[in-house]
């Protein structure tokens, strides 16, 4: 029996009036890539930036129901904690054009103020770029700007900079869209291999993505979820109309 | 419709053949070009003329001395050079700090209204006439403090500076893509580090771009020190007393009767117009080398 690390029930979003989530209820387990899935708009990008609270910032924004981390509510905690559990990679790559690639990838760190000696820095940075498959690439440039780097390699950049908070769980928001095909590859594999290390959901509008690297599979539209399962099972024999009509490629 | 195509295709485009459109096409060209060459034309003859009217008075003695008596040959600005250094840098010190807060509350909260009644406020306070400003410093510091001063100068130029700075500070946080911020806000760093240690840093030249083209703007200031710093025959270090200045100084001396006082004047003009110049140029270079890619 795998444990469930994250759990969110009869979880509903709003913009203003319009309701983009519907009673969503859902648990994440651990050491897995989950996929959501689904057409344009259906709220699947609403869903994963619920969970690590970066509506916050949204006014119009509203949200209600519960998000368990670990047992833990998160819209009870400090959003900033809930931050620093549950780490982000967005659309674009987006490290920071100020700092050197090891000051980026330490940058959670330097940021908030945590102090860290000499050799613990190092040892993230190392680890970090290692677990996110670049430390080979970049480890004699440590100390220049990210900006030479490929979109692939920014991308794997932004990657090792969430690892370096040790995260619980690691949101991918469509993370190969601004991607070329080899880049995207790339981002694949190093996906696959970091499920020992971190749990991840990962959103997709690409459905023989959400095939190759996750093991369960969310398919949301229009705001519900209509279906969770194991990825195998659902892409070979969806329960739902709904969900066979989205893989067969009748919308979406 | 095949023969318009052909006809598109050999030139023939209904009114007025290819060669004539090249043609206009070049004349186009050559009248924007000649046009823009007349429109810098003033700029070259005022720096021209400046210079040659000035640069006789330019020598070491010039800037070491102070202005000498009328019919007395020589004579220097030295406490104008002293006296703008000192009223520029208070008045940035007093107008820096606020005018940067000021941007950075604009540019993170564009669609509060409170911040759009600021912003217009800012845009009116840029509109104002410099020698109201100078009124205004005059019944705001000089009348409560007893006397005419370089501090109530100060002041007078700061207001003048704050909406320059606040506008180009917020100008440049906009342009700040929000994936910048919303990489720090998911790493759990707090929103005010996000602001100080991401978002300012990523803007920071422009922000010193603005700061330094504000200096150029208000070195060059005489009505708003009329009645506050007042100017100064003599040496001064003192903020709470008057003080002279550049633009001053070519104020009363350009005015005045004496020939000496005249080529003072010039001197002093010939030296603003390079510093504002400098400024200009310092700007620029910077702007470019400490631009941030996103």
């Amino acid at each position: 029996m795998e444990s469930k690390i994250l759990k969110i029930k009869d979880f509903n979003a709003y913009y203003d009036d319009a309701q983009v989530l519907k009673d969503i209820n859902l648990s994440i387990l651990k050491n897995n890539v989950t996929a959501i899935m689904g057409p344009s708009g259906c709220g699947k990008t609403t869903l994963i930036r619920a969970i690590n609270r970066m509506h916050d910032f949204t006014p119009n924004a509203r949200m209600e129901g519960e998000i368990l981390l670990n047992n833990e509510d998160l819209y009870q905690m400090e959003p900033i904690i809930v931050r620093r559990k549950i780490g982000m990679v967005f659309q674009r790559p987006n490290p920071f054009p100020t700092m050197s690639i090891f000051d980026n990838v330490i940058a959670g760190y330097k940021l908030n103020g945590i102090k860290l000696s000499k050799e613990d820095r190092n040892n993230i940075v190392e680890d970090s770029l290692r677990k996110s498959a670049m430390w080979d690439e970049v480890k004699d440039n440590l100390h220049k700007k990210g900006s030479f780097l490929s979109g692939g390699q920014q991308q794997r950049l932004c990657i090792a900079r969430a690892l370096a908070m040790k995260p619980e769980i690691l949101l991918l928001d469509e993370p190969t869209s601004a991607l070329d095909p080899k880049a995207t590859a790339h981002i694949e594999e190093l996906i696959s291999e970091l499920k020992d290390y971190v749990t991840m959901i990962l959103v997709t509008h690409n459905i023989a993505q959400a095939a190759r690297i996750s093991n369960y599979t969310v398919f949301l539209y229009l705001g519900e979820l209509v279906e969770y399962d194991k990825t195998n099972k659902m892409m070979t024999t969806p329960k739902d109309k709904r969900t066979e009509e989205y893989l067969t490629g009748k919308f979406g | 419709m095949a023969d318009k195509l052909e006809n598109i295709k050999s030139g023939n485009m209904g009114r007025g053949n290819l060669s004539f459109r090249i043609f206009k096409d070049r004349l186009f060209k050559i009248f924007v070009f000649v046009i823009s060459g007349l429109a810098t034309i003033p700029l070259l003859l005022i720096l021209f003329y400046i210079a040659k009217m000035g640069i006789a008075s330019i020598n070491w003695e010039f800037f070491i001395n102070l202005p000498r008596p009328p019919g007395e040959v020589g004579g220097g600005i030295a406490n104008a050079l002293v006296g703008t250094l000192i009223l520029i840098l208070t008045s940035s010190l007093i107008a820096i700090p606020p005018a940067i807060a000021l941007g950075v509350f604009m540019s993170e909260n564009k669609t509060k209204s409170f911040s759009k009644w600021i912003g217009s406020g800012v845009e009116i306070l840029q509109g104002i006439p410099s020698i109201v400003i100078g009124i205004i410093a005059y019944v705001w510091v000089v009348r409560p403090m007893g006397g005419f001063s370089a501090l109530s100068g100060s002041v007078a130029l700061a207001i003048m500076m704050i909406p320059f700075i606040a506008k180009s500070t917020e100008e440049t946080l906009k342009m700040i893509p929000l994936h910048l911020k919303e990489a720090s806000m998911a790493l759990g760093v707090p929103y005010y580090k996000t602001i100080l240690k991401v978002v300012m840093p990523a803007g920071l030249s422009g922000i010193v771009t603005g700061v330094i083209i504000a200096i150029a703007r208000v070195a060059g200031e005489t009505a708003p020190l009329l009645f506050t710093a007042f100017g100064n025959h003599f040496m001064s270090y003192s903020i709470f007393k008057p003080m002279n200045s550049l633009p001053l100084l070519i104020f009363n001396y350009a005015g005045s009767p004496y020939d000496e006082w005249h080529s003072l004047a010039w001197g002093a003009s010939f030296v603003l117009v390079v510093m504002v110049l400098l400024l200009n140029i310092i700007s620029k270079i910077l702007s470019k080398r400490w631009k941030v890619k996103f």
